[in-house]
């Protein structure tokens, strides 16, 4: 906000000129940007296309010359899939509780962190690891020595006997995703503590505002944007969860911890249906869209994304 | 009176948090602890906190050809790296210091494409593979990974391009610079840091990615999240081994990771700041 203060520029009028030699002005703007859109076009947009083509057509891949048009056969199957609509709410309940835990304690450990002490280095280490650790090594490292029901640490230090992944498997997985992701919320929501102003605090105290006063007051409107950016870059990493499911519950037991890349994953590679994966594909892609329109609509409102456009 | 007691609570707020963060990284710890195992200890109830530590799990894990996994992951990481940068710095240059009429509409764009779920394009992707011959092929890797960080790396570079004065950029136009100079000797010094914070971050997604590689590739391209599959099956029986496997599978990252701590901060929050 800084930048508030800079006087406002007088309009330039730009000297009338050829058309043509504008319109080559212009595009020799835009060529450093050219590559890097043609290639995301290419890596991301091209396969999401076929998708879509795959889509309307029944294709199974056991079965060569199998494929044909369908129309919308694939997406009625979809929604009438009971699989479907129970990996669509293990999807969003694992999404919206992973990423609000996960900055909760991500805000607690800043708070803890927004301070000088002994060994403040070190804690920050300490806490940034579980981000720095292979996701993949972190599910099967929780699978086993934390969640094994005979020799896990989780029931030892509980004193208690329960199979966590048998009895509670999306609870479980939410647990290791949770834990990964915490550390990334510490790190932007300390960033943003460190932003904060001290004159601006130290006046809040002079003033006789109280810890939690200054806190609710002061701090959290001050924070606001590095939360929102927190709860969007995790929830695009969160709700894309694979590894964690993979590895530490294959879904199961049943499809109670089914969310919908394991299932279209399951679909495609285990079905063979390709059809039908990528009628799920594409809906989970409109889906994701609808939701998206919104959190970028507020991402550009809170980041004033016009700022540096002349 | 105030004081000590402020000072007391001081001290207790310290302890608390040294507690919360090692009990919070104990499943790390444990690994560490754990890798340097005999199997028979490994599993057992209740944990074994002393033990005669061994370094023949890493020497096994070693011997079950871990090398080139190890090989393949930095190959991927690094080219990927390198590709996304060579490819999003003029992007970010484009969308900040000399900024284009549809700047909001291609970083949009670029966003939005991180909101498409990869698994949607996994089919097409295995067939194009297939049929380039690049099935089990590193270079699919590479060229996945950048097209997975670029977006990201777009946005945060475009930040910290906004933070180059514009006279600077104008003093050097006027003495007829042209772009690379300009890039180079101008924008390049001021940007660094926060080029190395980006190339950071897609470093960290490279090498942790899993989806892709699982798919994609086995045993001549496999990354090292690859080799980890491998111990899904001998579950309970070698945790040692699997400590070891994920402790070295991770240690690149984590020893990057800890020294270069404070780009990761400055990179991430870039782009809550501008």
């Amino acid at each position: 906000m800084t930048t508030l203060a800079e006087a406002p520029q007088a309009p330039e009028k730009p000297p009338a000129r050829p058309r043509a030699q504008e319109r080559s002005a212009a595009w020799r703007r835009r060529a450093p940007l050219l590559p890097a859109l043609i290639f995301t076009i290419a890596v991301t947009q091209i396969p999401f296309l076929v998708t879509v083509f795959n889509s309307f057509q029944s294709w199974n891949m056991v079965r060569p010359g199998s494929q044909h048009f369908v129309g919308f056969d694939n997406y009625v199957d979809v929604f009438t899939d009971s699989v479907f609509l129970q990996a669509l709410l293990n999807t969003v309940t694992l999404t919206v509780v992973c990423v609000f835990v996960a900055m909760l304690l991500g805000l607690g450990l800043a708070l803890l962190l927004d301070r000088a002490f002994l060994g403040r280095g070190i804690v920050r280490t300490l806490l940034i690891t579980p981000f720095l650790i292979l996701p993949a090594a972190g599910a099967l490292l929780w699978k086993t020595t934390m969640f094994d029901p005979s020799y896990g640490l989780l029931n030892w230090a509980l004193g208690i006997e329960v199979d966590w992944l048998s009895d509670y498997p999306l609870a479980a997985v939410m647990a290791q995703i949770t834990w990964q992701w915490t550390p990334f919320m510490m790190l932007l929501i300390l960033a943003g503590l460190q932003a904060q102003s001290r004159e601006v605090l130290e006046a809040a105290q002079v003033d006789g505002a109280g810890r939690w006063r200054t806190f609710v007051s002061i701090t959290l409107p001050q924070l606001s944007r590095y939360l929102q950016l927190a709860v969007l870059l995790g929830a695009i990493y969160i709700v894309n969860s694979f590894d964690a499911i993979y590895l530490m519950t294959q879904g199961g037991p049943g499809t109670a911890s089914t969310n919908l890349p394991y299932y279209i994953y399951q679909r495609a590679f285990e079905g063979f249906d390709v059809g039908q994966s990528s009628a799920m594909g594409v809906v989970v892609v409109i889906m994701t869209l609808i939701v998206a329109t919104f959190a970028l609509r507020l991402m550009f409102r809170t980041f004033d994304v016009s700022r540096g456009v002349k | 009176m105030a004081a000590k007691t402020n000072r007391l609570g001081r001290g207790a707020l310290t302890a608390l948090t040294w507690v919360i963060a090692l009990l919070f990284v104990f499943p790390v710890i444990w690994m560490v602890v754990t890798s340097f195992k005999h199997e028979v200890d490994a599993a057992t109830d209740p944990p074994k906190f002393a033990f005669s530590p061994t370094l023949e799990q890493f020497t096994t894990i070693l011997d079950r050809g871990f090398l080139p996994y190890l090989a393949n992951s930095a190959f991927v990481t690094v080219v990927s790296t390198l590709l996304v940068l060579l490819l999003g710095v003029p992007a970010a240059y484009a969308l900040s210091l000399a900024p284009i009429k549809q700047t909001s509409n291609a970083l949009g764009f670029f966003l939005s494409t991180k909101m498409l779920p990869i698994v949607a394009a996994i089919i097409p992707l295995y067939v194009i593979s297939q049929n380039l011959g690049m099935l089990d092929n590193v270079w699919a890797l590479v060229v996945l990974y950048a097209g997975m960080n670029l977006p990201l790396a777009v946005w945060m570079m475009r930040s910290f391009f906004l933070e180059v004065p514009t006279e600077m950029i104008e003093a050097a136009r006027v003495d007829g610079a042209t772009l690379p100079t300009l890039l180079y000797r101008v924008v390049l010094p001021v940007v660094a840091p926060g080029i190395a914070a980006t190339a950071l971050i897609c470093v960290i997604f490279s090498w942790t990615e899993f989806f892709y590689a699982v798919n994609l590739t086995a045993a001549q391209a496999g990354t090292v999240p690859v080799f980890l599959v491998g111990f899904i099956t001998s579950e309970g029986l070698f945790w040692a081994q699997l400590s070891a496997a994920a402790l070295l599978a991770s240690l690149p990252v984590m020893i990057v990771g800890w020294i270069a701590q404070n780009h990761l901060v400055r990179g991430l929050s870039m782009g809550a700041v501008k």
